[in-house]
């Protein structure tokens, strides 16, 4: 018994200390050196001041900014300390109720527009932080944004396409744009100041 | 489906492919000792670690002995788990100051990464101190790997070696795998994950000031941590267990395209190097390629059957005046959409990694079923890293058997005979986990609490239910995930199922491998079975489909196919 308690409890100990200390840490020594700002949560600096995340969502609601999508984390929305999706099946009544409510949502911003609504802007993300939403998401905005901001729709619309990114190598990853980034270039755009 | 999409998938798997041949080349090298710039660099602190311990590197077992050591050394990482998260409390690293968790919930983690399962019943930033995160679990996501593939490298010994009783030392093979083959990968993954966003530091969270504040919420509170390390291994490992709450779904653990695009390469990459691996350690490379063409031809058709249904949309919200030309986008993120959520699903659950980029709950009926079928298959598609290959291998023995009986001679494989005790091993192997699923299942809907825990009304809360056993018995981990399974029945059933799936399999595959190495080699003849042909891999598809299709048919009858003839005739979701 001893010749095989020894082994396992020698290397459970020895492995605990290199993989469970010694490996995240030379990890973080890494990332902390190379890459700080990615490793730190790519924030995004303002006057001095975090905005947020480049790689978090958002909630927006005023008809004079982009909206993101809808986001299933509570007590609010785009809560980033605790993620989480709705976990509604495909059948259950109360998705179909949720989704009512936000074409309602959008037709009430927006009365005169009867378009079709990207799927994207009226479903929840995954992880209820989703900073991204479909470029026709965006473009479908357009209207409301300038009209509420009192800018031409052209200058507007030609903002989305600067947000634009695309595929990967043209082929992995989905087109999109950034929610946040889009509604800050945005003010930027109304003080005046570079695009 | 578009010609994108399936250009996209076809690049993935010529990389997969890219990867793996080489990888396997090296896995077979390390488990011989023959990795010589690897050893040059690490086999002096390597023979330390065997002085240490009271062994050597030339150690052999008997299958016996093997079983045994494995058995002890998974139940000591077990007991340090479980200890860990009921003495956390008192113990340093704990800067939120978490109690201790509770005994039914602290069995069903401890056991769950032990199994390589990672089920998680928890959410981690609220339940787990950054001690337990470490040197608990993040520890067992290497060591439960690094046992599956001592296992599928042992069982390759079986068919190897020739009359003789041992099979080469646990010992050693723990220690190859996680410091040459687990460790190396999970640095360089772990580097790349970083320049692309994953976050990696120790402090515990960012706070923004949000650009268009909300009534009573001025800022926004970013949870950040070692992430990069786990996801690295979680991923190589099929392992599965996020930082998270919504796993590889989260922007911070899961930022781009192209931290997906390694991510979902590191799933499938280990298992289906394993493949290549078996095929150098039984001598005969072609039984490698077999292996992994009989995998993919499983994968691929599912895959598709999986994107096209999440493509064409949800039709419960026909009629409210949406364009659904993105597809089924409840639960997805934008950034990976309908392709790449579907690929992710069908890999995570072919491999028994289980980590999500998306919310299988929220999958269209059809869309969900295929990683559900993925695992109850018994995740022998690729599967989890070793377990997959020794899996697979139990079905490659029984179709050998079917076609002996055919033609009506004693089935071979690999130049050994298959004899009673052969096929009364691999039968455990592939009957014991699908007992437990359907089992565990029957018994949760029967009592009303169980079946209360499920939030969906009508099939989908029962489709939820079995998904919850699948996972659990098979060693996947990831879940639909709505399911409330904090609950003492849910932890100690599930904990139960993933025990029965680890090793009721593990020691009959061992005891199958140490009855392997005593036989001898029967020459091949004309009446030999060739097993690494075209013929066969059709054959061994086959026996796959059929054994499971006929045991969870009945059960997938009345969770997702029933809800999609429901949603399709327009009852499902009508107010």
């Amino acid at each position: 018994m001893l010749r095989i308690l020894r082994p396992a409890l020698t290397l459970l100990l020895l492995f605990t200390v290199l993989l469970g200390l010694a490996y995240p840490a030379v990890v973080t020594g890494f990332a902390q050196l190379v890459f700080p700002r990615q490793a730190n949560g790519s924030a995004i600096d303002l006057d001095g001041r975090t905005v947020g995340s480049g790689l978090i969502g958002q909630q927006f609601a005023r008809p004079d900014n982009f909206w993101g999508r809808p986001s299933a984390t509570s007590p609010e929305p785009y809560r980033a300390a605790a993620s989480t999706g709705s976990n509604l099946g495909p059948s259950n009544p109360a998705l179909r109720a949720a989704v009512a409510a936000r074409v309602d949502a959008l037709r009430a911003a927006d009365p005169g527009d009867r378009r079709p609504i990207p799927v994207d802007l009226v479903t929840t993300s995954g992880s209820g932080l989703d900073p991204h939403i479909s470029p026709a998401a965006a473009y479908y905005q357009v209207p409301r944004v300038a009209r509420s901001r009192g800018l031409p729709e052209e200058t507007v619309h030609s903002l989305v396409d600067a947000h634009r990114e695309g595929r990967l190598l043209g082929l992995f990853g989905e087109p999109r744009v950034n929610v946040l980034r889009l509604n800050l270039a945005l003010n930027r755009l109304e003080a005046g100041g570079p695009r | 489906m578009d010609a994108l999409t399936l250009t996209h998938y076809a690049v993935y798997f010529a990389l997969l492919a890219l990867l793996a041949v080489p990888l396997g080349r090296y896995v077979a090298d390390v488990y011989e000792g023959r990795a010589r710039f690897a050893q040059r660099l690490l086999g002096p602190f390597e023979r330390r670690v065997y002085r240490l311990a009271g062994t050597s590197a030339d150690e052999e077992m008997s299958w016996r002995r093997y079983t045994f050591s494995l058995l002890v050394f998974n139940l000591a990482g077990a007991l340090v788990v479980y200890l860990l998260q009921r003495w956390q409390g008192a113990l340093p690293l704990n800067p939120a100051g978490l109690p201790a968790v509770n005994p039914a919930n602290a069995f069903n983690t401890a056991v769950s990464f032990a199994t390589n399962t990672n089920w998680q019943c928890y959410g981690g930033e609220t339940t787990m101190s950054h001690l337990t995160q470490m040197a608990a679990l993040t520890v067992q996501n290497f060591l439960s790997a690094a046992t599956g593939m001592a296992v599928a490298v042992t069982l390759a010994r079986g068919f190897a070696r020739r009359g003789v009783e041992t099979l080469g030392s646990f010992w050693v093979d723990l220690v190859r795998g996680t410091l040459y083959v687990l460790l190396p990968l999970s640095l360089l993954c772990a580097g790349l994950l970083v320049s692309q966003g994953v976050v990696q530091t120790g402090r515990g969270e960012l706070a923004a000031e949000l650009v268009e504040p909300q009534a009573g919420v001025p800022l926004q509170t970013i949870a950040i941590g070692p992430v990069a390390s786990q996801v690295a291994i979680k991923q190589l490992g099929t392992n599965g267990g996020g930082y998270y709450n919504t796993n590889s779904a989260h922007p911070l653990e899961n930022p781009t395209p192209l931290s997906n695009l390694i991510q979902v390469l590191s799933i499938l990459l280990l298992p289906a190097a394993f493949c290549f691996a078996f095929g150098r350690l039984v001598g005969s490379r072609r039984h490698g390629w077999m292996l992994f063409a009989a995998m993919t031809a499983l994968l691929v058709p599912l895959l598709l059957v999986g994107a096209a249904a999440e493509r064409a949309g949800n039709p419960a919200l026909d009629g409210l005046g949406l364009d659904q030309s993105a597809g089924n986008m409840e639960g997805k993120e934008v950034r990976f959409g309908v392709p790449g959520s579907a690929l992710w699903a069908a890999a995570t659950t072919a491999a028994s990694n289980g980590s999500v980029n998306s919310m299988h709950d929220s999958f269209t009926p059809l869309g969900g079923l295929v990683p559900l079928w993925l695992i109850q298959l018994g995740e022998v598609v690729f599967g989890g890293v070793g377990s997959g290959l020794y899996g697979m291998l139990m079905f490659v023995v029984v179709a050998v058997f079917i076609a002996g009986l055919m033609v009506g001679r004693t089935p071979e494989l690999l130049g050994k005979k298959v004899e009673a005790f052969e096929m009364k091993m691999a039968s455990l192997v592939i009957l014991v986990p699908a007992a437990a699923v359907l089992l565990g299942t029957a018994v949760a809907v029967s009592l009303q609490k169980a079946a209360a825990a499920a939030p969906n009304p009508g099939p989908h809360g029962f489709t939820e239910i079995l998904y919850a056993f699948s996972s659990a018995a098979n060693n996947n981990g990831s879940a639909f995930a709505g399911l409330d399974a904090t609950s003492t029945f849910y932890a100690v059933a599930l904990g139960l199922c993933m025990l029965v799936g680890r090793y009721w399999v593990i020691v009959p595959v061992l005891a199958l491998a140490g009855s392997l190495a005593r036989k001898k080699i029967v020459p091949a003849s004309a009446g030999t079975l060739p097993t690494d042909t075209p013929l066969f891999v059709l054959m061994l598809v086959g026996v796959v489909v059929l054994v499971g299709a006929l045991t969870f048919f009945p059960a997938l009858a009345l969770g997702p196919i029933v809800e999609h003839l429901r949603l399709s005739a327009g009852a499902g979701g009508a107010p």
